[in-house]
Protein backbone atom coordinates (compact mmCIF):
# COMPACT_ATOMS: atom_id res chain seq x y z
CA UNK A 1 0.00 0.00 0.00
CA UNK A 2 1.21 3.51 -0.72
CA UNK A 3 2.56 5.35 2.28
CA UNK A 4 -0.09 7.10 4.34
CA UNK A 5 0.56 10.81 4.10
CA UNK A 6 -0.80 13.33 6.56
CA UNK A 7 -3.52 14.45 4.15
CA UNK A 8 -6.33 12.47 5.71
CA UNK A 9 -8.06 15.51 7.20
CA UNK A 10 -10.31 17.95 5.49
CA UNK A 11 -8.59 21.27 4.74
CA UNK A 12 -5.21 19.60 5.13
CA UNK A 13 -2.64 20.85 2.62
CA UNK A 14 -2.79 17.58 0.68
CA UNK A 15 -6.52 17.73 0.12
CA UNK A 16 -6.36 21.46 -0.70
CA UNK A 17 -3.89 20.75 -3.50
CA UNK A 18 -6.16 18.01 -4.80
CA UNK A 19 -9.36 20.06 -4.76
CA UNK A 20 -7.29 22.99 -6.05
CA UNK A 21 -6.66 21.18 -9.33
CA UNK A 22 -10.38 20.37 -9.50
CA UNK A 23 -11.08 24.13 -9.12
CA UNK A 24 -8.87 24.76 -12.18
CA UNK A 25 -11.03 22.40 -14.24
CA UNK A 26 -14.34 24.12 -13.41
CA UNK A 27 -16.46 25.34 -16.28
CA UNK A 28 -14.61 23.12 -18.72
CA UNK A 29 -14.96 19.81 -20.52
CA UNK A 30 -12.92 16.68 -19.78
CA UNK A 31 -12.85 14.37 -22.78
CA UNK A 32 -12.31 10.61 -23.07
CA UNK A 33 -9.60 9.78 -25.62
CA UNK A 34 -8.29 6.40 -26.76
CA UNK A 35 -5.11 7.49 -28.54
CA UNK A 36 -2.67 10.33 -29.18
CA UNK A 37 -4.57 11.56 -32.25
CA UNK A 38 -7.78 12.00 -30.24
CA UNK A 39 -5.86 13.64 -27.39
CA UNK A 40 -4.52 16.22 -29.85
CA UNK A 41 -8.01 16.89 -31.18
CA UNK A 42 -9.35 17.29 -27.63
CA UNK A 43 -6.62 19.77 -26.66
CA UNK A 44 -7.09 21.72 -29.89
CA UNK A 45 -10.84 21.89 -29.28
CA UNK A 46 -10.32 23.42 -25.82
CA UNK A 47 -10.66 20.44 -23.44
CA UNK A 48 -9.43 21.25 -19.92
CA UNK A 49 -8.18 17.68 -19.48
CA UNK A 50 -8.25 14.32 -21.23
CA UNK A 51 -9.16 10.92 -19.81
CA UNK A 52 -6.85 8.29 -21.31
CA UNK A 53 -8.84 5.10 -21.96
CA UNK A 54 -8.28 1.98 -24.03
CA UNK A 55 -11.94 1.83 -25.00
CA UNK A 56 -14.61 4.49 -24.54
CA UNK A 57 -17.65 3.39 -22.49
CA UNK A 58 -19.80 2.82 -25.60
CA UNK A 59 -17.23 0.32 -26.89
CA UNK A 60 -16.85 -1.36 -23.50
CA UNK A 61 -20.61 -1.77 -23.36
CA UNK A 62 -20.82 -3.13 -26.91
CA UNK A 63 -17.77 -5.41 -26.82
CA UNK A 64 -18.03 -6.74 -23.26
CA UNK A 65 -15.13 -8.48 -21.53
CA UNK A 66 -13.24 -7.24 -18.47
CA UNK A 67 -12.47 -3.54 -18.66
CA UNK A 68 -9.22 -2.65 -16.89
CA UNK A 69 -6.79 0.24 -16.42
CA UNK A 70 -5.33 1.40 -19.76
CA UNK A 71 -1.91 0.24 -20.88
CA UNK A 72 0.83 2.39 -19.26
CA UNK A 73 2.56 2.93 -22.60
CA UNK A 74 -0.59 4.46 -24.07
CA UNK A 75 -1.04 6.70 -21.01
CA UNK A 76 2.60 7.80 -21.20
CA UNK A 77 2.28 8.67 -24.89
CA UNK A 78 -0.73 10.86 -24.16
CA UNK A 79 1.06 12.53 -21.23
CA UNK A 80 3.96 13.29 -23.57
CA UNK A 81 1.63 14.68 -26.25
CA UNK A 82 -0.63 17.21 -24.52
CA UNK A 83 0.07 20.12 -22.14
CA UNK A 84 -3.29 19.85 -20.36
CA UNK A 85 -3.86 17.51 -17.36
CA UNK A 86 -4.21 13.80 -18.10
CA UNK A 87 -6.60 11.59 -16.16
CA UNK A 88 -6.91 7.81 -16.23
CA UNK A 89 -9.27 5.24 -14.74
CA UNK A 90 -8.61 2.55 -12.16
CA UNK A 91 -11.10 -0.20 -11.31
CA UNK A 92 -13.19 0.27 -8.15
CA UNK A 93 -11.10 -0.97 -5.21
CA UNK A 94 -8.03 -1.71 -7.37
CA UNK A 95 -5.45 0.25 -5.41
CA UNK A 96 -2.58 -1.43 -7.24
CA UNK A 97 -3.80 0.00 -10.56
CA UNK A 98 -4.03 3.37 -8.83
CA UNK A 99 -0.44 3.00 -7.58
CA UNK A 100 0.68 2.40 -11.17
CA UNK A 101 -1.23 5.46 -12.40
CA UNK A 102 0.31 7.65 -9.69
CA UNK A 103 3.82 6.53 -10.65
CA UNK A 104 3.05 7.27 -14.33
CA UNK A 105 2.35 10.89 -13.34
CA UNK A 106 -1.36 10.92 -14.15
CA UNK A 107 -2.87 14.18 -12.79
CA UNK A 108 -6.23 12.76 -11.63
CA UNK A 109 -7.31 9.14 -11.09
CA UNK A 110 -10.93 8.20 -11.80
CA UNK A 111 -11.98 5.25 -9.63
CA UNK A 112 -14.60 4.35 -12.15
CA UNK A 113 -17.69 2.18 -12.44
CA UNK A 114 -17.09 2.14 -16.21
CA UNK A 115 -14.32 -0.42 -15.61
CA UNK A 116 -15.08 -3.84 -14.15
CA UNK A 117 -14.97 -3.55 -10.32
CA UNK A 118 -12.06 -5.27 -8.57
CA UNK A 119 -13.55 -5.21 -5.07
CA UNK A 120 -17.15 -5.90 -4.09
CA UNK A 121 -16.96 -4.15 -0.72
CA UNK A 122 -14.16 -1.62 -0.53
CA UNK A 123 -13.26 1.40 -2.57
CA UNK A 124 -9.66 2.63 -2.72
CA UNK A 125 -8.36 4.50 0.34
CA UNK A 126 -7.73 7.65 -1.63
CA UNK A 127 -6.10 9.50 1.28
CA UNK A 128 -3.14 7.16 0.84
CA UNK A 129 -2.29 8.78 -2.51
CA UNK A 130 -0.73 12.10 -3.50
CA UNK A 131 -2.58 12.05 -6.83
CA UNK A 132 -6.17 13.35 -6.54
CA UNK A 133 -9.14 11.08 -7.24
CA UNK A 134 -12.54 11.64 -8.83
CA UNK A 135 -15.36 9.20 -8.10
CA UNK A 136 -18.87 8.71 -9.43
CA UNK A 137 -22.02 9.10 -7.34
CA UNK A 138 -25.74 8.73 -7.87
CA UNK A 139 -26.88 10.32 -4.64
CA UNK A 140 -25.57 12.42 -1.76
CA UNK A 141 -24.77 9.49 0.51
CA UNK A 142 -22.61 7.85 -2.15
CA UNK A 143 -20.87 11.18 -2.87
CA UNK A 144 -20.08 11.74 0.82
CA UNK A 145 -18.82 8.17 1.29
CA UNK A 146 -16.38 8.73 -1.59
CA UNK A 147 -15.32 12.11 -0.15
CA UNK A 148 -14.75 10.43 3.24
CA UNK A 149 -12.42 7.98 1.47
CA UNK A 150 -10.50 10.95 0.03
CA UNK A 151 -12.10 11.82 -3.33
CA UNK A 152 -11.24 15.41 -4.34
CA UNK A 153 -13.95 15.64 -6.97
CA UNK A 154 -17.34 14.02 -7.46
CA UNK A 155 -18.96 13.38 -10.81
CA UNK A 156 -22.52 12.25 -11.06
CA UNK A 157 -22.47 8.87 -12.78
CA UNK A 158 -25.23 9.08 -15.35
CA UNK A 159 -25.14 6.02 -17.57
CA UNK A 160 -21.84 5.99 -19.43
CA UNK A 161 -21.63 5.05 -23.08
CA UNK A 162 -25.29 5.58 -23.90
CA UNK A 163 -25.39 9.12 -25.25
CA UNK A 164 -28.62 9.37 -23.24
CA UNK A 165 -28.52 12.20 -20.72
CA UNK A 166 -31.51 11.06 -18.64
CA UNK A 167 -29.50 9.39 -15.85
CA UNK A 168 -26.99 12.24 -15.62
CA UNK A 169 -29.99 14.51 -15.04
CA UNK A 170 -31.55 12.14 -12.52
CA UNK A 171 -28.36 11.90 -10.46
CA UNK A 172 -27.62 15.61 -10.51
CA UNK A 173 -31.19 16.44 -9.48
CA UNK A 174 -31.04 13.80 -6.74
CA UNK A 175 -27.83 15.17 -5.21
CA UNK A 176 -28.94 18.81 -5.44
CA UNK A 177 -32.33 17.95 -3.90
CA UNK A 178 -30.73 16.03 -1.03
CA UNK A 179 -28.24 18.83 -0.33
CA UNK A 180 -31.07 21.35 -0.25
CA UNK A 181 -33.07 19.15 2.12
CA UNK A 182 -30.16 19.12 4.58
CA UNK A 183 -29.95 22.91 4.78
CA UNK A 184 -33.34 23.17 6.53
CA UNK A 185 -32.67 20.54 9.19
CA UNK A 186 -32.01 21.41 12.82
CA UNK A 187 -28.65 20.51 14.43
CA UNK A 188 -30.22 17.60 16.31
CA UNK A 189 -31.68 16.16 13.09
CA UNK A 190 -28.30 15.92 11.35
CA UNK A 191 -27.20 12.83 13.29
CA UNK A 192 -30.14 10.90 11.96
CA UNK A 193 -29.59 12.34 8.46
CA UNK A 194 -26.03 10.99 8.58
CA UNK A 195 -27.42 7.58 9.49
CA UNK A 196 -29.94 7.68 6.65
CA UNK A 197 -27.40 8.84 4.09
CA UNK A 198 -24.91 6.26 5.40
CA UNK A 199 -22.31 9.03 5.43
CA UNK A 200 -20.02 10.55 8.08
CA UNK A 201 -21.76 13.08 10.33
CA UNK A 202 -19.02 15.72 9.88
CA UNK A 203 -19.47 15.75 6.09
CA UNK A 204 -23.27 15.80 6.38
CA UNK A 205 -22.94 18.80 8.68
CA UNK A 206 -20.64 20.60 6.21
CA UNK A 207 -23.21 20.14 3.43
CA UNK A 208 -26.03 21.28 5.73
CA UNK A 209 -24.13 24.51 6.48
CA UNK A 210 -22.99 25.35 2.93
CA UNK A 211 -25.69 23.74 0.76
CA UNK A 212 -23.03 22.25 -1.48
CA UNK A 213 -20.48 19.46 -1.58
CA UNK A 214 -17.13 20.16 0.09
CA UNK A 215 -15.40 19.27 -3.22
CA UNK A 216 -16.23 20.30 -6.82
CA UNK A 217 -19.22 18.49 -8.33
CA UNK A 218 -19.03 17.62 -12.03
CA UNK A 219 -21.38 15.67 -14.30
CA UNK A 220 -20.79 12.63 -16.51
CA UNK A 221 -22.51 9.74 -18.25
CA UNK A 222 -24.52 10.24 -21.43
CA UNK A 223 -23.72 13.86 -22.33
CA UNK A 224 -23.64 13.95 -26.15
CA UNK A 225 -24.63 17.43 -27.38
CA UNK A 226 -23.93 21.10 -26.52
CA UNK A 227 -27.46 21.37 -25.13
CA UNK A 228 -26.86 18.30 -22.91
CA UNK A 229 -23.78 20.01 -21.46
CA UNK A 230 -25.74 23.22 -20.86
CA UNK A 231 -28.57 21.25 -19.24
CA UNK A 232 -26.40 19.57 -16.60
CA UNK A 233 -24.48 22.81 -16.01
CA UNK A 234 -27.76 24.65 -15.35
CA UNK A 235 -28.80 21.86 -12.98
CA UNK A 236 -25.68 22.47 -10.90
CA UNK A 237 -22.74 20.64 -12.51
CA UNK A 238 -19.57 22.73 -12.27
CA UNK A 239 -17.99 21.06 -15.31
CA UNK A 240 -18.69 18.10 -17.59
CA UNK A 241 -17.06 14.85 -18.63
CA UNK A 242 -17.84 13.77 -22.18
CA UNK A 243 -16.90 10.26 -23.19
CA UNK A 244 -18.32 8.42 -26.13
CA UNK A 245 -20.36 11.45 -27.21
CA UNK A 246 -17.52 13.21 -29.00
CA UNK A 247 -15.52 10.58 -30.82
CA UNK A 248 -18.17 7.93 -31.54
CA UNK A 249 -20.86 7.80 -34.25
CA UNK A 250 -22.45 4.77 -32.66
CA UNK A 251 -21.27 2.06 -30.27
CA UNK A 252 -18.87 0.56 -32.83
CA UNK A 253 -17.78 3.31 -35.19
CA UNK A 254 -15.59 6.32 -34.58
CA UNK A 255 -16.80 9.63 -35.99
CA UNK A 256 -14.68 11.37 -38.64
CA UNK A 257 -11.94 13.37 -36.86
CA UNK A 258 -13.17 16.68 -38.34
CA UNK A 259 -16.70 15.97 -37.19
CA UNK A 260 -15.47 14.98 -33.70
CA UNK A 261 -13.43 18.18 -33.42
CA UNK A 262 -16.41 20.35 -34.36
CA UNK A 263 -18.53 18.56 -31.75
CA UNK A 264 -15.81 18.86 -29.12
CA UNK A 265 -15.41 22.57 -29.80
CA UNK A 266 -19.16 23.18 -29.62
CA UNK A 267 -19.53 21.30 -26.32
CA UNK A 268 -16.61 23.28 -24.82
CA UNK A 269 -18.30 26.53 -25.80
CA UNK A 270 -21.68 25.34 -24.50
CA UNK A 271 -20.20 24.44 -21.11
CA UNK A 272 -18.84 27.97 -20.65
CA UNK A 273 -21.93 29.78 -21.99
CA UNK A 274 -24.39 27.32 -20.43
CA UNK A 275 -26.82 30.08 -19.42
CA UNK A 276 -26.80 32.00 -22.71
CA UNK A 277 -29.36 30.41 -25.07
CA UNK A 278 -28.26 32.49 -28.08
CA UNK A 279 -24.71 31.16 -27.91
CA UNK A 280 -26.11 27.67 -27.24
CA UNK A 281 -28.17 27.90 -30.41
CA UNK A 282 -25.05 28.83 -32.37
CA UNK A 283 -23.04 25.92 -30.84
CA UNK A 284 -25.84 23.49 -31.58
CA UNK A 285 -26.04 24.70 -35.17
CA UNK A 286 -22.32 24.09 -35.71
CA UNK A 287 -22.61 20.40 -34.80
CA UNK A 288 -23.26 17.84 -37.49
CA UNK A 289 -25.43 15.36 -35.65
CA UNK A 290 -24.53 13.49 -32.48
CA UNK A 291 -23.72 9.97 -31.41
CA UNK A 292 -26.62 7.65 -32.30
CA UNK A 293 -26.82 6.49 -28.70
CA UNK A 294 -28.64 3.90 -26.75
CA UNK A 295 -31.81 4.79 -24.83
CA UNK A 296 -30.96 4.09 -21.18
CA UNK A 297 -34.56 3.00 -20.56
CA UNK A 298 -34.15 -0.14 -22.68
CA UNK A 299 -31.12 -1.35 -20.71
CA UNK A 300 -31.59 -4.24 -18.29
CA UNK A 301 -30.71 -3.61 -14.66
CA UNK A 302 -27.67 -5.89 -14.99
CA UNK A 303 -26.40 -3.90 -17.99
CA UNK A 304 -26.23 -0.68 -15.99
CA UNK A 305 -22.74 0.55 -15.08
CA UNK A 306 -24.02 3.06 -12.51
CA UNK A 307 -25.01 0.39 -9.96
CA UNK A 308 -21.33 -0.47 -9.45
CA UNK A 309 -19.91 1.23 -6.35
CA UNK A 310 -20.94 0.79 -2.75
CA UNK B 1 -11.18 55.42 -2.17
CA UNK B 2 -13.10 52.53 -0.60
CA UNK B 3 -13.16 49.11 -2.26
CA UNK B 4 -16.96 49.37 -2.43
CA UNK B 5 -16.70 51.72 -5.39
CA UNK B 6 -14.42 49.39 -7.36
CA UNK B 7 -15.76 47.01 -9.99
CA UNK B 8 -13.36 44.22 -10.82
CA UNK B 9 -14.02 41.63 -13.50
CA UNK B 10 -12.95 37.99 -13.33
CA UNK B 11 -12.50 36.25 -16.66
CA UNK B 12 -14.93 33.32 -16.27
CA UNK B 13 -14.40 31.26 -19.42
CA UNK B 14 -13.17 28.39 -17.31
CA UNK B 15 -11.07 27.73 -14.19
CA UNK B 16 -10.90 29.15 -10.67
CA UNK B 17 -13.05 32.24 -11.27
CA UNK B 18 -15.51 31.55 -8.40
CA UNK B 19 -12.87 31.62 -5.68
CA UNK B 20 -11.37 34.87 -7.03
CA UNK B 21 -14.80 36.49 -7.12
CA UNK B 22 -15.52 35.35 -3.56
CA UNK B 23 -12.25 36.88 -2.35
CA UNK B 24 -12.94 40.20 -4.11
CA UNK B 25 -16.38 40.34 -2.49
CA UNK B 26 -14.88 39.51 0.89
CA UNK B 27 -12.65 42.59 0.47
CA UNK B 28 -15.65 44.77 -0.40
CA UNK B 29 -15.22 45.12 -4.19
CA UNK B 30 -17.90 44.39 -6.80
CA UNK B 31 -16.93 41.24 -8.69
CA UNK B 32 -18.26 40.63 -12.20
CA UNK B 33 -17.86 37.39 -14.14
CA UNK B 34 -16.72 38.12 -17.70
CA UNK B 35 -17.57 35.70 -20.51
CA UNK B 36 -18.03 37.98 -23.52
CA UNK B 37 -15.95 40.88 -24.89
CA UNK B 38 -18.68 43.50 -24.49
CA UNK B 39 -18.74 42.85 -20.71
CA UNK B 40 -15.28 44.45 -20.31
CA UNK B 41 -16.67 48.00 -20.48
CA UNK B 42 -16.98 49.80 -17.14
CA UNK B 43 -14.49 47.63 -15.25
CA UNK B 44 -11.85 49.24 -13.03
CA UNK B 45 -9.68 46.14 -13.13
CA UNK B 46 -9.62 42.51 -14.17
CA UNK B 47 -8.40 39.17 -12.84
CA UNK B 48 -7.29 36.46 -15.27
CA UNK B 49 -7.65 33.31 -13.13
CA UNK B 50 -5.98 29.93 -13.15
CA UNK B 51 -7.33 27.19 -15.38
CA UNK B 52 -6.05 25.87 -18.69
CA UNK B 53 -4.48 28.61 -20.83
CA UNK B 54 -5.02 26.56 -24.02
CA UNK B 55 -8.77 26.44 -23.22
CA UNK B 56 -8.86 30.21 -22.56
CA UNK B 57 -7.20 30.88 -25.93
CA UNK B 58 -9.74 28.68 -27.71
CA UNK B 59 -12.60 30.78 -26.28
CA UNK B 60 -10.78 34.05 -26.96
CA UNK B 61 -10.41 33.19 -30.67
CA UNK B 62 -14.05 34.10 -31.23
CA UNK B 63 -15.80 37.43 -31.72
CA UNK B 64 -12.58 39.47 -31.50
CA UNK B 65 -12.36 38.69 -27.77
CA UNK B 66 -8.58 38.28 -27.87
CA UNK B 67 -8.05 41.72 -29.45
CA UNK B 68 -10.54 43.45 -27.11
CA UNK B 69 -8.92 41.87 -24.07
CA UNK B 70 -5.42 42.66 -25.36
CA UNK B 71 -6.40 46.34 -25.61
CA UNK B 72 -7.86 46.21 -22.07
CA UNK B 73 -4.76 44.76 -20.42
CA UNK B 74 -2.50 47.31 -22.13
CA UNK B 75 -3.98 50.13 -20.05
CA UNK B 76 -6.23 48.77 -17.26
CA UNK B 77 -5.09 47.14 -13.99
CA UNK B 78 -4.97 43.38 -14.53
CA UNK B 79 -3.86 40.55 -12.26
CA UNK B 80 -3.04 37.17 -13.82
CA UNK B 81 -2.67 34.03 -11.69
CA UNK B 82 -1.13 30.83 -13.09
CA UNK B 83 -2.78 30.46 -16.53
CA UNK B 84 -3.58 34.20 -16.31
CA UNK B 85 0.11 34.95 -15.81
CA UNK B 86 0.87 32.92 -18.94
CA UNK B 87 -1.63 35.01 -20.94
CA UNK B 88 -0.02 38.29 -19.82
CA UNK B 89 3.59 37.21 -20.50
CA UNK B 90 5.69 38.56 -23.34
CA UNK B 91 7.08 35.09 -24.12
CA UNK B 92 5.62 31.64 -23.43
CA UNK B 93 7.70 28.49 -23.69
CA UNK B 94 7.18 24.71 -23.61
CA UNK B 95 5.17 24.86 -25.75
CA UNK B 96 5.20 28.36 -27.22
CA UNK B 97 1.74 29.87 -27.47
CA UNK B 98 -0.05 33.10 -28.16
CA UNK B 99 -0.22 35.69 -25.36
CA UNK B 100 -0.99 39.39 -24.80
CA UNK B 101 2.73 40.10 -24.40
CA UNK B 102 2.26 43.05 -22.01
CA UNK B 103 4.16 41.76 -18.97
CA UNK B 104 7.88 41.71 -19.67
CA UNK B 105 8.59 38.16 -18.51
CA UNK B 106 9.27 34.77 -20.06
CA UNK B 107 7.10 31.96 -18.70
CA UNK B 108 7.67 28.24 -19.03
CA UNK B 109 4.46 26.20 -18.75
CA UNK B 110 4.10 23.33 -16.24
CA UNK B 111 7.77 23.89 -15.38
CA UNK B 112 7.55 22.48 -11.85
CA UNK B 113 6.15 19.16 -13.07
CA UNK B 114 2.78 17.45 -12.96
CA UNK B 115 0.04 17.45 -10.27
CA UNK B 116 2.07 15.08 -8.10
CA UNK B 117 4.71 17.86 -7.86
CA UNK B 118 2.14 20.49 -6.82
CA UNK B 119 2.94 21.95 -3.41
CA UNK B 120 2.09 24.54 -0.75
CA UNK B 121 4.98 26.71 0.47
CA UNK B 122 5.34 29.45 3.05
CA UNK B 123 7.54 32.05 1.37
CA UNK B 124 8.88 35.52 2.28
CA UNK B 125 7.48 38.49 0.36
CA UNK B 126 8.09 42.22 0.20
CA UNK B 127 4.36 42.72 0.89
CA UNK B 128 3.98 43.69 4.56
CA UNK B 129 2.72 41.13 7.06
CA UNK B 130 5.24 38.30 6.96
CA UNK B 131 5.62 35.20 4.77
CA UNK B 132 2.84 34.24 2.36
CA UNK B 133 1.23 30.85 1.88
CA UNK B 134 1.61 29.94 -1.79
CA UNK B 135 -0.41 27.16 -3.43
CA UNK B 136 1.37 25.92 -6.56
CA UNK B 137 -0.70 23.68 -8.87
CA UNK B 138 0.96 22.46 -12.07
CA UNK B 139 2.59 25.85 -11.91
CA UNK B 140 4.37 27.76 -14.66
CA UNK B 141 7.80 29.27 -13.97
CA UNK B 142 8.96 32.80 -14.68
CA UNK B 143 12.41 32.29 -16.20
CA UNK B 144 13.19 35.91 -17.18
CA UNK B 145 12.02 39.34 -16.01
CA UNK B 146 12.55 42.66 -17.81
CA UNK B 147 13.96 45.81 -16.13
CA UNK B 148 10.48 47.30 -15.47
CA UNK B 149 9.32 44.27 -13.48
CA UNK B 150 9.31 44.36 -9.66
CA UNK B 151 9.70 40.99 -7.96
CA UNK B 152 7.52 40.73 -4.82
CA UNK B 153 8.32 37.08 -3.99
CA UNK B 154 10.43 34.22 -5.32
CA UNK B 155 10.59 30.44 -5.05
CA UNK B 156 14.22 29.35 -5.05
CA UNK B 157 15.64 31.74 -7.67
CA UNK B 158 12.47 32.08 -9.77
CA UNK B 159 10.08 35.04 -9.30
CA UNK B 160 6.54 33.89 -8.38
CA UNK B 161 4.82 37.23 -7.68
CA UNK B 162 5.61 40.25 -9.86
CA UNK B 163 4.33 43.74 -10.59
CA UNK B 164 4.89 46.02 -13.59
CA UNK B 165 2.99 49.32 -13.62
CA UNK B 166 -0.72 48.45 -13.84
CA UNK B 167 -0.06 44.70 -14.07
CA UNK B 168 0.38 41.98 -11.42
CA UNK B 169 1.04 38.29 -11.90
CA UNK B 170 1.48 35.23 -9.71
CA UNK B 171 2.47 31.72 -10.74
CA UNK B 172 0.65 30.36 -7.67
CA UNK B 173 -2.96 30.63 -6.46
CA UNK B 174 -3.59 33.31 -3.82
CA UNK B 175 -7.34 32.68 -4.27
CA UNK B 176 -6.91 29.20 -2.72
CA UNK B 177 -5.45 30.59 0.53
CA UNK B 178 -7.25 32.44 3.30
CA UNK B 179 -4.62 35.22 3.27
CA UNK B 180 -6.16 38.19 1.42
CA UNK B 181 -3.06 40.39 1.22
CA UNK B 182 -2.34 39.81 -2.45
CA UNK B 183 -5.89 40.59 -3.55
CA UNK B 184 -5.81 43.67 -1.30
CA UNK B 185 -2.53 44.71 -2.92
CA UNK B 186 -4.21 44.41 -6.33
CA UNK B 187 -7.29 46.37 -5.19
CA UNK B 188 -4.96 49.13 -3.93
CA UNK B 189 -3.40 49.22 -7.39
CA UNK B 190 -6.83 49.33 -9.05
CA UNK B 191 -7.80 52.15 -6.70
CA UNK B 192 -4.68 54.19 -7.55
CA UNK B 193 -5.30 53.82 -11.29
CA UNK B 194 -8.93 54.81 -10.93
CA UNK B 195 -7.95 58.06 -9.21
CA UNK B 196 -5.47 59.00 -11.92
Amino acid sequence: MAEHTSNGHFNSSGLRLKTGLAEMLKGGVIMDVVDVAQARIAERAGATAVMALERVPAQIRAQGGVARMSHPRMIREIIDTVSIPVMAKARIGHFAEAQVLQVLGVDFIDESEVLTPADETYHIDKHAFTTPFVCGARDLGEALRRIAEGAAMIRTKGEAGTGDVVHAVRHMRQIVREMRSLTVLGEEELYNAAKEFRAPYELVRMVAKSGKLPVPNFSAGGIATPADAALVRQLGAEAVFVGSGIFMSDSYTFAEPEEAEIRARAIVRASTHFDDPRILAACSEECQGAMKGLAAAVLDEKELLQTRGW
Amino acid sequence: MSEGSLTVGVLALQGAFDVHAAMLKQLGAHAQLIRRPEQLGGLDGLILPGGESTTFLKHLERDGFFETLAAFVRTKPTFGTCAGCILLARDVERPAQRSFGVLDVTVERNAYGRQIDSTILLTPTSIAGGPLEMVFIRAPKITRTGPEVDILASRAEAPVLVEQGHLMAATFHPELSTDTRIHQHFLDLVSRYKLQ
